[in-house]
């Protein structure tokens, strides 16, 4: 479904990506690990259009994608959440929400009706999903991080995507959100059909939901394959084990 | 229940508009004619507020677009023999045209720097009207704009500018409730994360941009009507600035807070003025109390406060 063909970028000099190559068919959930400053955050931008590629081509369905702006990216019905929470912070939780369905229905040069009797039964439908409902009349900037989170995604599912790229969906959730949080990944591929590529350091998680795993080391892809293969191999353990190497794990 | 709350803010709006169309039995002339400016003044800052507070774009020379406007209604008034309602049409539109063009070339860049480059390009056109005697009627600026007859009289002039305010401000609340409006507040917050829901950030700032400008417009025509006069100071970078105080004064995240900031920097410039003519330090030292201790504005701390109460009461109901 989505194929990305040895892409680079730098960043005045410092190689950031280097010759990454990924591939995720149709349903799988495929998850990209690799220690801090791999590069993974930086493909994904690559992926998602927010950074241009110096090299290299992005196919998703056999399109190519590549340098495409965001706004268009989306509209191949790719979405993403970020790592870093990026919420609209004056919003509240369901106009959050509202906003990416409304933009994905392709609603936002009506000028003229009420938003707030617009889409509600979508944006509705999606915090039920993540499980944010009763906090819907919050202004996101005073929720918790973990829910601030969940809200991320929640965004990501309003523009009513195939593809589902999550950054790290866990980082600073404690362990009750985290198992919250699979449970929501799993059944986002399960029920609703959904090709998830996610990057994460939890690696109880990552072999806990993933199909397949990408390693990333220094901007390159090592390996791509099943979990069991990927925890065998080689080259893998001495990125994450090895030598005096710092393990992030 | 929200359903109840809003008409019963709405039955205020209702008392509101009655009392002010009801004041010219009783007010007299000078009265009518500042609450005109204050009206007029609070279109143009609302206009403002549609990308400043809900847009998050730092329009830092508004008011070219509203002496744009009134210029095009003058120019239509006095030098051609054109029917005066072409006039009242072109005046808002050619702001809104010029809006646009501004738009296309400021919108590359963001935040202050958007603000910068559009200060330059909009004192390019103050010095342009300044200069341009034999069209402009450069510093002098244009007199005794032949306006229709109904519309000379204090009160004909006053009611205009009721009913043009009152219509300018419903439409552009349903544009910031619309769609349009939600998206707009969605690239303030985050424009990065508005382009990943799919929305073309610079494509709806620009639209936000028009119809400011549009409105800007509408406020200068409605100008024209009540002053008979266009000057070029109307579109000087410190006017603006007045404008721009307007918002924040009054609440720049809420719907009225321009209107009441143009309420009270008019009160402020009239009666002040007459006991000092440091009136603008009045006016220094109230903005940074506000800053400092309203950062929302004045009416954007009443609603606040409003809200509190409400939440309370509802907790110690339930």
């Amino acid at each position: 479904m989505l194929r990305v063909e040895s892409v680079t970028k730098s960043f005045s000099g410092f190689m950031a990506v280097k010759n990454a190559n990924l591939d995720v068919q149709q349903g799988e959930i495929v998850a990209v690990i690799g220690p801090n400053g791999a590069g993974k955050t930086t493909l994904f931008n690559l992926i998602t259009g927010i950074l241009k590629p110096d090299n290299g081509r992005v196919f998703f369905k056999d399109e190519d994608i590549t340098g495409l702006p965001p706004y268009e990216v989306c509209k191949k019905r790719i979405s993403r959440s970020f790592q870093i929470v990026n919420v609209f912070p004056r919003l509240t939780v369901f106009e959050n929400v509202q906003v990416s369905v409304l933009s994905q229905k392709k609603k936002t040069w009506n000028l003229f009706t009420p938003s707030n009797r617009l889409v509600v039964e979508e944006t509705v439908e999606i915090l039920n999903n993540v499980g944010l409902i009763d906090k819907k009349d919050r202004t996101s900037a005073l929720l918790s991080h973990g829910d601030r989170k969940l809200l991320e995604i929640a965004i990501a599912l309003g523009g009513n995507p195939e593809f589902l790229i999550l950054d790290e969906p866990t980082a600073g959730m404690s362990p009750e959100e985290t198992s919250r949080c699979i449970d929501l990944i799993k059944q986002l591929s399960d029920k609703l059909g959904l090709t998830i590529l996610f990057c994460e350091h939890d690696m109880e998680l990552v072999f806990a939901i993933a199909q397949r795993i990408m390693v990333m080391v220094r901007g390159t892809t090592i390996i791509q394959d099943t979990c069991n293969e990927v925890r065998c191999c080689k080259e893998v353990q001495d990125a994450y084990l090895g030598g005096s190497e710092v393990c992030s794990v | 229940m929200a359903g109840r709350a809003g008409q019963k803010k709405y039955i205020n709006l209702y008392i509101a508009i009655a009392i002010l169309l009801l004041f010219p039995l009783f007010l007299p002339r000078f009265y009518i004619y500042l609450i005109s400016i204050i009206l007029l003044y609070g279109l143009l800052a609302t206009s403002l507020n549609i990308v400043l507070g809900y847009g998050g774009i730092f329009q830092f020379h508004h008011a070219v677009f509203y002496g744009v406007g009134a210029y095009g209604i003058a120019l239509v008034l006095t030098k051609t023999g054109f029917p005066p309602w072409i006039g009242f049409i072109i005046g808002p539109l050619i702001s809104a045209a010029l809006s646009l063009i501004m738009g296309l070339i400021c919108i590359r860049l963001s935040k202050l720097y958007f603000g910068m480059l559009q200060i330059s390009l909009g004192s390019l056109v103050w010095a342009i009207v300044y200069r341009w005697y034999s069209f402009t009627g450069g510093d002098d600026g244009i007199h005794g704009i032949p306006i229709p007859e109904l519309l000379q009289s204090p009160n004909g002039a006053y009611y205009f500018t009721l009913i043009i305010t009152v219509i300018s401000m419903w439409l552009m609340y349903k544009i910031i409730k619309s769609p349009f409006g939600s998206v707009l507040q969605g690239i303030r917050d985050n424009p990065v994360r508005s382009e990943m829901i799919g929305v073309n950030v610079k494509k709806h700032q620009l639209l936000g941009l028009v119809i400011a400008g549009f409105f800007a417009g509408v406020a200068g025509m409605v100008f024209v009507v009540v002053d008979n006069t266009v000057f070029p100071d109307m579109m000087f970078w410190t006017f603006s600035l007045e404008v721009l105080i307007m918002c924040l004064l009054g609440g720049w995240f809420s719907f009225l807070g321009p209107m009441l900031g143009a309420a009270v920097v008019v009160a402020l410039r009239t009666f002040v003025s007459t006991f000092t003519v440091y009136w603008a330090l009045v006016l220094g030292i109230i903005m940074i109390l506000v800053i400092f201790f309203l950062p929302n504005g004045i009416l954007g701390y009443v609603e606040e406060i409003i809200k509190r109460r409400s939440q309370t009461g509802s907790t110690i109901k339930g």
